[in-house]
C-alpha cells in the first residue's frame, strides 16, 4: 500500500481540497450565507420553522457540491438540468435521478412535482378560520388589491432582462405567501428557487419592520383610530359550504390554481365539517411537520455557490423588496378607499393585511390600529384580507402559471 | 381558444419578453385578480343573504313562540360555577367575544394562565 499516495488521494478527495480549486472559494461564501441564514433562523426567530432547514439544506449542499463530478454530493444541479431539458435523453425522467441522484435530490422531488407547497396549503386550510371573510366578503376587496405588488415586480423583473417565466416567478414574492412561490418557481423558473424561497421567506419574517412605516405613512392619526363595528356571527353551515363554494369556483375560474385552492380547501373542510377531527388534527400537525422538514431542506438544496452567486440573485431580493412594499401599498390605498366610501367605517390599517403572510400581517394590522387607538381591536377585522390574500395570492399564481406554464 | 392560450403561444416564455407585453399581462393579472376575488364576494353576499333572512326567521319564529302564554315552567337552578372556574363576571356594553378576547390577551401580557385570574367586570370606556 502506498501510503503516500493514499494520503494525497484522501486529500484531494476532500472538501477542504476543493475549497482551492476551480471556484471552491464560492462554496466558502455559500457556507457563510447559511451561517448567517441560521443565525437568523435561530437567534433572530425569522420564520425559524423552514429558514433553519433552508439554511441547513444550502450548508450540506454548500459542504458536499463542488463540480459536477462530486459524486458524494447529496444534491446534483445537473441531474436536474437534464431532467428539464427537451433535448435530453433523460427529460422528465425521475429513474435517472433515483438512480443517481443523492438524498436531497430525492426530497426535492416532492417540491418539483408540486407535492409539497400543495400539503403545506391543507395544513394551512386546516389552521385557518374564514370565519372573518365569511362575515365580511368585503374583505376579498383588500386581498386582491395587495396583489398589487406581484405584478408591478413581474413588470420590473422584465425591465430587469429577466425572461417571462423568470419575472412571474419574481413577482409571486409579493404575495407573501412562500408555498405559493415554490409552487409556482418550480413550475416556470426551477433555477431561482433558492433565491427567490430565501427572498420570500426572509421578507415574510420582516413584514413586523417592513410594513408599519409604510402604514403610518400612507394613512392618518384619525383613519388609524377608526374602531369598526363586530363582525355578525357565521353559522357552521356557512363555514362548512365555504371551502365547497370556493373550490368549485375558483378551480372553474382557474383550472391551474387546482393543486393549491384544492388543498388549501380540503384542509378547511376537514376542520369544519366537525366529523373529521382526526384528520383535520393530523393536516394541522402531524403532517404539516413532516412536509416542512421536507420542504425546508430541500429548497435549501437548491442554493448551490455556482447558481446563487450571481447578479440575477440581487435582483430577486430587490425586487422582492419591492414587490412586498408594493403589496402593502396596494392593500391601504384599497383601505383608505374603502373608509371613504363606507363614510369612516372601515379602518383602513387592515388593507395592510392584504398581503397573504397569515397570521402576522393581521398582527402588525392590529399593533399599529392599537398605537393609535389603544381600545382599538383589528385583529378579527385584518384576519378576513388576510386569509383573502391567500385566496388572491392563489389567483394571481395561476394566472402566471395560465399565461406561462 | 381562451386568452391564456392565446397568451402562451404570443408570449415565448423562454425568452425575454417585450416590455409592451409585460405591462398588458401585469395589468391583465391584476384584473382577473380582482375580477375573481369580486366574483367570489358577490357569491358570499348571496350565501350570507340566504343564511341571514333563515336566521332571521328563526328569530321571529322564537320571539311569535315566547310571547304565547308559556306553562307554568320550574325556575332554572342556579347552576354552580364550572371547578376552577374564578367565578362570575359582570360585563357592561360589552359582548362575550369581546370580553373573552379581552381575558385572553391580559393573560397573555401578564404570563398568567386564565384561571389563576379572576376577572370582575369589564365595562366599555366611551
Amino acid at each position: 500500500m502506498d501510503i503516500l499516495q493514499t494520503l494525497t488521494d484522501l486529500w484531494e478527495g476532500s472538501g477542504f481540497h476543493s475549497f482551492l480549486v476551480d471556484g471552491g472559494w464560492k462554496n466558502l461564501i455559500m457556507i457563510a450565507i447559511s451561517c448567517v441564514l441560521l443565525y437568523l433562523g435561530i437567534k433572530k426567530k425569522f420564520e425559524p420553522l423552514l429558514l433553519v432547514g433552508i439554511a441547513f439544506g444550502c450548508l450540506l449542499v454548500n459542504l458536499s457540491y463542488f463540480t459536477p463530478e462530486s459524486t458524494d454530493a447529496l444534491y446534483h444541479p445537473e441531474l436536474w438540468s437534464a431532467f428539464l431539458d427537451h433535448e435530453s435523453e433523460f427529460y422528465h425522467d425521475y429513474g435517472n435521478i433515483l438512480a443517481n441522484g443523492g438524498l436531497l435530490d430525492i426530497l426535492y422531488i416532492g417540491v418539483k412535482a408540486g407535492i409539497y407547497p400543495s400539503l403545506i396549503f391543507m395544513g394551512v386550510g386546516a389552521m385557518t378560520d374564514f370565519g372573518p371573510l365569511i362575515a365580511n366578503p368585503k374583505s376579498l376587496l383588500l386581498g386582491a388589491a395587495a396583489q398589487m405588488g406581484v405584478f408591478l415586480a413581474f413588470f420590473g423583473a422584465v425591465l430587469l432582462g429577466f425572461t417571462g417565466n423568470q419575472a412571474a416567478a419574481i413577482g409571486i414574492i409579493g404575495g407573501a405567501d412562500g408555498p405559493t412561490a415554490i409552487f409556482l418557481t418550480t413550475k416556470l423558473a426551477p433555477e431561482l428557487l433558492g433565491p427567490i424561497a430565501i427572498a420570500a421567506y426572509s421578507y415574510m419574517a420582516l413584514i413586523p419592520m417592513i410594513q408599519p412605516p409604510l402604514m403610518r405613512l400612507l394613512t392618518t392619526e384619525k383613519e388609524r383610530k377608526v374602531k369598526m363595528e363586530q363582525n355578525r356571527v357565521v353559522s357552521k353551515t356557512e363555514k362548512i359550504l365555504f371551502p365547497i363554494i370556493v373550490a368549485m369556483f375558483v378551480i372553474l375560474l382557474l383550472p391551474s390554481t387546482a393543486p393549491l385552492i384544492g388543498c388549501l380547501m380540503l384542509g378547511n373542510l376537514w376542520r369544519e365539517c366537525g366529523v373529521t377531527e382526526r384528520l383535520s388534527d393530523t393536516v394541522q400537525n402531524a403532517l404539516m411537520n413532516i412536509v416542512t422538514v421536507f420542504l425546508g431542506i430541500s429548497v435549501g438544496a437548491t442554493t448551490a455557490a455556482d447558481s446563487f452567486l450571481n447578479l440575477q440573485t440581487l435582483f430577486i431580493i430587490v425586487l422582492g423588496l419591492t414587490a412586498f412594499c408594493f403589496s402593502t401599498v396596494g392593500g391601504l390605498l384599497v383601505g383608505k378607499l374603502m373608509y371613504v366610501l363606507t363614510g369612516g367605517k372601515i379602518n383602513p390599517l387592515i388593507g395592510s393585511a392584504g398581503v397573504s403572510a397569515v397570521p402576522m400581517a393581521a398582527r402588525v394590522s392590529q399593533i399599529e390600529g392599537q398605537k393609535a387607538n389603544p381600545s382599538n381591536f383589528l385583529l378579527m377585522h385584518a384576519m378576513g384580507p388576510n386569509v383573502a390574500g391567500v385566496i388572491g395570492s392563489a389567483i394571481a399564481a395561476g394566472f402566471l402559471l395560465a399565461v406561462f406554464g | 381558444m381562451n386568452f391564456f392560450t392565446v397568451a402562451a403561444q404570443t408570449v415565448d416564455s423562454g425568452t425575454k419578453m417585450d416590455i409592451g407585453d409585460a405591462a398588458i399581462t401585469a395589468v391583465f393579472g391584476y384584473v382577473v385578480v380582482f375580477f375573481g376575488l369580486v366574483l367570489l364576494m358577490c357569491v358570499l353576499y348571496i350565501t350570507g343573504s340566504v343564511f341571514s333572512n333563515r336566521e332571521k326567521k328563526a328569530a321571529a319564529e322564537e320571539k311569535s313562540a315566547a310571547e304565547k302564554p308559556a306553562e307554568t315552567v320550574p325556575a332554572p337552578k342556579k347552576v354552580p360555577p364550572a371547578p376552577g372556574s374564578a367565578g362570575h363576571i359582570k360585563l357592561h356594553d360589552v359582548p362575550d367575544k369581546e370580553a373573552a378576547m379581552i381575558m385572553a390577551i391580559v393573560a397573555d401580557t401578564l404570563h398568567t394562565p386564565l384561571n389563576e385570574l379572576h376577572f370582575i367586570s369589564i365595562k366599555e370606556v366611551k
